[in-house]
C-alpha cells in the first residue's frame, strides 16, 4: 500500500504545484483581472465552506442549518483583529484565532445540540446561528452594529488563498480516511449499530461538528480579509443555505463534489447576477430536483442510486486510480 | 400593570397569529413527520391573495379571508403533491431538503413576480377600524378581529379533527400510518386533507397579520414561520392543543422583551427558547418520549 | 467460573414488563442458549446487556481477572469496550459501506493516534492504519469473506451478511459474545456452515457466548446449557435434555393453559 502511495501523491503534488503558478502567472500578468479574481475568490471561500459543511452534514449525517453562524465568528475576528494589528503577522493571528474562536462556538454549540436527532439539530442550529447574527447586530462597540465594519485590511492575494482552500481539503479528506472518519461516518450509517461497535457517539459528532466550524471560520476570515466589509446579514439563514445547496448538489459525502458544485453554482450564479431572484429559484428548484431524482448529488454513480452515501468508497477508488481528490 | 396588560393584549393578538401558523406545522408533522418549512410561505401567500382581493378586487375583509384560505388549501394540497408525495420513503434529510427549496421556490418565485417591494395593505373601514379605550389601555378592533378569528378557527379545527371521520382518519394516520392504511384509511387522502386544513389556517393568519401590521413582502413568512415552529415544537409537535398554547407563548414572550427588555433581542430570545425546550425536553409542553426500536 | 452474572434484570416499558427478575450466568467459555416464544424478551435482554436500553432495576457483573465489573448503566459504547459485542436480530450493518469498512470501524477502540495525527497522517496514523487493516482482513478470512472486502454490505447475500456481522462483532475484540438469532432467514446447508463457525470462533478467540435462536435443532445441538424465558421471566433453565422434557417449556411453546 505504502508504495503505491508515493506515486500519486507526487503526482499530486506536481498537479497541484501547476496549478498555482499557472494561476499565479495569469494572475500577475492580469489576465486574471479583478473581476475574475474575485469569482476566484468566491469559489475558494465556498469550496472550504461546503467542504466542511460536507464533513458534519454529509459524512456524520448530522443536519446543521448553522454554518453560516461560524462562518460569521471567523470573519468578525479576523476583522478586528487586522483592523488593529494590520500587518501580515496580524493577519495570520486573525485567521488562526477566528477559526479557533469559530470551533470553540461550534463545541459550545455542539456538545448540548448534538443529542438532537435529524430536523430538530437543524432547527437547533439555525436558531443558534440566528442569535449570532443578532449578538454580532447588538455589539455595537465591536462589531459596529448592523452598519457593519468597513475598512478591513485586505491581505488576501492568490497565495493565500491556494494555501487556505487546498489545505482544507487535503486536511479533512485525511480525517475522512482515518480512524475518526469512519467512526463518523458509521454514525451516519446507523448509529445504534455504531454504538454497539464501540464508538462514542457524542465525541465524533463533536468532532466533526467542531472540526467543520474551524475551517467555517477559516472561509470567514479569508471573506473579511477580502471584501474589507461585514455586516451581520451577511451570514443570515440565506447564507447557510446557500452553503447547503452546494453540499447537496455535489453529494453529500463527496468532497470533489462539493468543490465541482462551488464551481458550477459559481458560474451560474456570476451569469444570474443582474436577476437575484430567479437565481434563488433555480437554487429552489435545483435542490427539489436533486432532492426527487437524484439524491446522491452529482458525484453519485447509477447502481448505487438508492444511497446518498457511497461517494466515500467511489472516491478511494478514484484516489487508487491516481486522479485529485 | 397597565402597562403588563397592555402587553398582554399585544402579545395575545400576536401569539394568535402564530398559534395558526403552528397548528399547520404541527398537523402536517403528526401525518408525516416533516417539517414544512415552506409553511411560513404559504402563510406568506395568504396575506398576497387577500391584498389582491382586497385591493384589485374591492372584496370586503370576510370574503378576502376565505378566499385567502380556499387559495392557500389548493396550494398547500399542490405542493404536497408536487415536492412531498414523491419522496414519502426518502430519508428525512431528503425531505428536509426538499422542504427547504419548496420554501425557497415560493419565495423567490412570489418575489419575481411581485417584486420584492413591500405593499401597505388598504386600511379598513367601518367598525373594523376603531379603536377602543378600555381605562388607559388601547385596544384596536383589527386585535379583537385577529383574536376572536383565530378562536373561531380553532373550535372549527376541534371540532374537524374531533368529530369528523376525516379529523379521526388524521389521528390515525398520525399514530400509526401503515396500520390505518390497512384499515382500510386513505392515507395519501389524509395527508392531502391535513395540508389543506394547515395551510387554510396560515392563509387566514396571513391576512390577519395584513390587517394587523399594514406591510407585507415576498420573506415576510421567513420569521414568523421559524417562531410558529418554535411554538409548535414548545407545545409538542404533533400535538393540536400544544400548538395552540405553544403560539401564545411565543407571541407573549416576543411582546414582553420587547417591551420590558430590548426589542433587538427578541428573535434571539424566541431562539433561545428553542433550543432549551429542545435540550430539556425535546417532546415539548405535552409531548410524550418515544423511544427508538431495536 | 463465571464471567457474567445478571441479577434480577427488571425492565418495564410503561406498565408493561418487558423483563422481570431475569438472572443468567455465564461460565467463561461457555455456549449458552437464549430461548422463549416470541415477544418472550429476549432481543430486550441483549439490548439490556448491551446499553441500549436502561434497566428499571437489576444488576448486570462482568468478571474479568478477578475484578467484578459493573455492566448495567453504561452506554453502549462502555459495553462494548469491556468487552461484550453482539450480532442484531434484523441485521444492522454499515449497508453502504463496503464490507472492509465495516471491520475496520468496529476496530475503532484500538486506535491510539492522535487527532494532528488524523490530519497530518504521520507514521503513528500509518503503522495503526495498517496494522488495523491487516487485522480486518485476517478476521475477514476466517468467514471466508476476504474476497468480497470491496464490495458493499447491502449488495452481499442474505447469510454473508449474517457472517459479516460476527465479523465485526469479533473484531471489537470481545470476551463475550451476544448473538441475536444468526440462523434466522437461513437455509440447512447455511445453518450447518454456520454452526461449523460458531464453534471455530468459541474455540479460537477464547468467547463464551449467549445465543438467542429459535432454530431448535439449532440451539439443542450447540449450546450446553439453555435459559427459556416466557413473558420476560425465566421458566426453566438447564442442559438441552432437561429443557426438552421440561413441561413448562412445552407448555410456553405450545401454548397451553392460557
Amino acid at each position: 500500500m505504502k508504495k503505491v502511495i508515493a506515486s500519486p501523491t507526487f503526482k499530486k503534488c506536481i498537479t497541484l504545484g501547476l496549478t498555482f503558478v499557472i494561476v499565479q502567472i495569469l494572475v500577475s500578468t492580469n489576465i486574471i483581472n479583478d473581476y475574475i479574481f474575485s469569482t476566484l475568490t468566491t469559489i475558494c471561500i465556498n469550496i472550504i465552506l461546503a467542504t466542511s459543511l460536507n464533513l458534519i452534514t454529509g459524512f456524520t449525517g448530522q443536519f446543521s442549518l448553522g454554518h453560516a453562524g461560524f462562518m460569521s465568528i471567523g470573519a468578525y475576528t479576523c476583522a478586528i483583529i487586522t483592523l488593529r494589528n494590520p500587518t501580515s503577522l496580524g493577519f495570520i493571528i486573525g485567521v488562526l484565532a477566528g477559526a479557533i474562536f469559530a470551533a470553540f462556538i461550534g463545541f459550545l454549540v455542539g456538545l448540548p445540540t448534538l443529542r438532537l436527532k435529524g430536523d430538530y439539530l437543524a432547527i437547533a442550529t439555525l436558531g443558534m446561528s440566528e442569535i449570532i447574527r443578532i449578538l454580532f447586530t447588538n455589539m455595537d462597540r465591536i462589531t459596529n452594529g448592523a452598519a457593519g465594519l468597513s475598512g478591513i485590511p485586505q491581505f488576501i492575494n492568490w497565495g493565500w488563498l491556494f494555501l487556505f482552500t487546498v489545505g482544507t481539503i487535503i486536511l479533512l479528506n485525511n480525517f475522512i480516511k482515518s480512524s475518526y472518519g469512519r467512526a463518523c461516518i458509521s454514525l451516519r450509517e446507523d448509529e445504534i449499530a455504531a454504538e454497539s461497535m464501540g464508538i462514542n457517539s457524542t465525541i465524533y459528532k463533536v468532532i466533526a461538528f467542531v472540526t467543520g466550524a474551524f475551517f467555517a471560520g477559516i472561509a470567514g476570515a479569508v471573506y473579511s480579509s477580502y471584501y474589507y466589509f461585514l455586516e451581520p446579514n451577511l451570514f443570515n439563514f440565506q447564507k447557510s443555505i446557500d452553503i447547503l445547496v452546494i453540499v447537496v448538489l455535489g453529494g453529500l459525502g463527496s468532497l470533489s463534489g462539493s468543490v465541482i458544485a462551488a464551481i458550477v453554482l459559481a458560474l451560474i450564479s456570476t451569469y444570474l447576477q443582474s436577476f437575484p431572484e430567479l437565481r434563488m429559484v433555480i437554487y429552489a428548484v435545483l435542490l427539489i430536483v436533486i432532492m426527487i431524482f437524484r439524491p446522491q448529488g452529482i458525484m453519485g454513480s447509477k447502481e448505487l442510486s438508492l444511497s446518498v452515501f457511497n461517494k466515500w468508497g467511489n472516491s478511494l477508488r478514484r484516489k487508487k486510480n491516481g486522479g485529485i481528490v | 400593570m397597565e402597562q403588563f396588560l397592555q402587553q398582554l393584549i399585544n402579545g395575545i393578538s400576536l401569539g394568535s397569529i402564530y398559534a395558526l401558523i403552528a397548528l399547520g406545522y404541527t398537523m402536517v408533522y403528526g401525518v408525516i413527520k416533516l417539517i414544512n418549512f415552506a409553511h411560513g410561505d404559504v402563510y406568506m401567500l395568504g396575506a398576497y391573495v387577500g391584498y389582491f382581493c382586497m385591493t384589485n378586487l374591492n372584496f370586503g375583509f370576510f370574503p378576502s379571508l376565505l378566499v385567502s384560505m380556499f387559495v392557500c388549501a389548493i396550494l398547500g394540497v399542490t405542493i404536497e403533491k408536487i415536492a412531498y408525495k414523491p419522496l414519502r420513503n426518502a430519508s428525512r434529510i431528503a425531505v428536509l431538503i426538499t422542504a427547504i427549496g419548496v420554501s425557497l421556490f415560493i419565495e423567490y418565485g412570489t418575489m419575481f413576480f411581485v417584486k420584492p417591494d413591500p405593499r401597505s395593505y388598504p386600511p379598513l373601514t367601518g367598525f373594523m377600524a376603531q379603536t377602543f379605550h378600555v381605562g388607559n389601555l388601547l385596544i384596536t378592533s383589527q386585535q379583537i378581529l385577529i383574536i376572536i378569528i383565530t378562536i373561531i378557527l380553532m373550535i372549527v379545527l376541534q371540532l374537524i379533527v374531533k368529530r369528523t371521520r376525516i379529523g379521526k382518519a388524521m389521528q390515525a394516520v398520525s399514530l400509526d400510518g401503515d396500520a390505518a392504511q390497512l384499515m382500510g384509511i386513505s392515507v395519501d387522502r389524509t395527508i392531502s386533507f391535513t395540508f389543506a386544513l394547515g395551510s387554510a389556517l396560515a392563509g387566514a393568519a396571513g391576512i390577519l397579520v395584513g390587517i394587523y401590521y399594514n406591510s407585507i413582502n415576498p420573506l415576510m413568512g421567513t420569521m414568523p414561520g421559524l417562531k410558529a415552529f418554535v411554538a409548535a415544537v414548545f407545545g409538542g409537535i404533533g400535538i393540536i392543543p400544544g400548538a395552540m398554547i405553544g403560539g401564545y407563548f411565543i407571541g407573549l414572550v416576543e411582546v414582553l422583551v420587547s417591551g420590558y427588555g430590548n426589542s433587538m433581542y427578541r428573535d434571539a430570545v424566541v431562539f433561545a427558547i428553542l433550543i432549551i425546550i429542545l435540550i430539556v425536553k425535546p417532546s415539548g409542553l405535552l409531548g410524550k418520549e418515544t423511544r427508538e426500536k431495536v | 467460573m463465571p464471567i457474567l452474572t445478571v441479577n434480577k434484570l427488571t425492565k418495564s416499558f410503561g406498565g408493561l414488563m418487558a423483563v422481570s427478575n431475569v438472572s443468567i450466568q455465564l461460565k467463561r467459555g461457555e455456549l449458552v442458549g437464549l430461548i422463549g416464544p416470541n415477544g418472550a424478551g429476549k432481543t430486550t435482554v441483549f439490548n439490556l446487556l448491551t446499553g441500549i436500553y436502561q434497566q428499571t432495576s437489576g444488576t448486570v457483573t462482568l468478571h474479568q481477572d478477578d475484578e467484578d465489573i459493573p455492566i448495567q448503566g453504561l452506554k453502549p459504547y462502555n459495553v462494548c469496550k469491556k468487552g461484550i459485542a453482539r450480532t442484531f436480530q434484523n441485521i444492522r450493518l454499515f449497508k453502504d459501506l463496503t464490507v472492509l469498512d465495516n471491520v475496520r470501524i468496529a476496530m475503532n477502540k484500538n486506535i491510539n493516534y492522535s487527532l494532528f495525527s488524523t490530519f497530518a497522517h504521520t507514521k503513528a496514523y500509518s503503522v495503526e492504519e495498517k496494522e488495523v487493516l491487516d487485522g480486518s482482513i485476517e478476521l475477514l478470512k476466517i468467514l471466508k469473506l476476504e474476497h468480497k472486502k470491496d464490495e458493499l454490505a447491502k449488495n452481499l447475500p442474505y447469510g454473508e451478511q449474517r457472517h459479516l456481522e460476527i465479523v465485526r462483532a469479533l473484531a471489537t475484540k470481545p470476551s463475550i459474545l451476544l448473538l441475536d438469532e444468526p440462523a434466522a432467514g437461513m437455509n440447512p446447508a447455511e445453518t450447518a456452515q454456520l454452526t461449523e463457525t460458531i464453534y471455530w470462533i468459541k474455540d479460537n478467540f477464547d468467547l463464551t457466548i449467549l445465543l438467542i435462536e429459535h432454530d431448535m435443532s439449532l440451539v439443542m445441538k450447540i449450546c450446553e446449557r439453555i435459559y427459556v424465558l416466557d413473558y420476560g421471566m425465566v421458566i426453566a433453565e438447564g442442559a438441552p435434555s432437561e429443557i426438552k422434557s421440561n413441561k413448562r417449556v412445552i407448555e410456553a411453546y405450545l401454548g397451553e393453559d392460557r
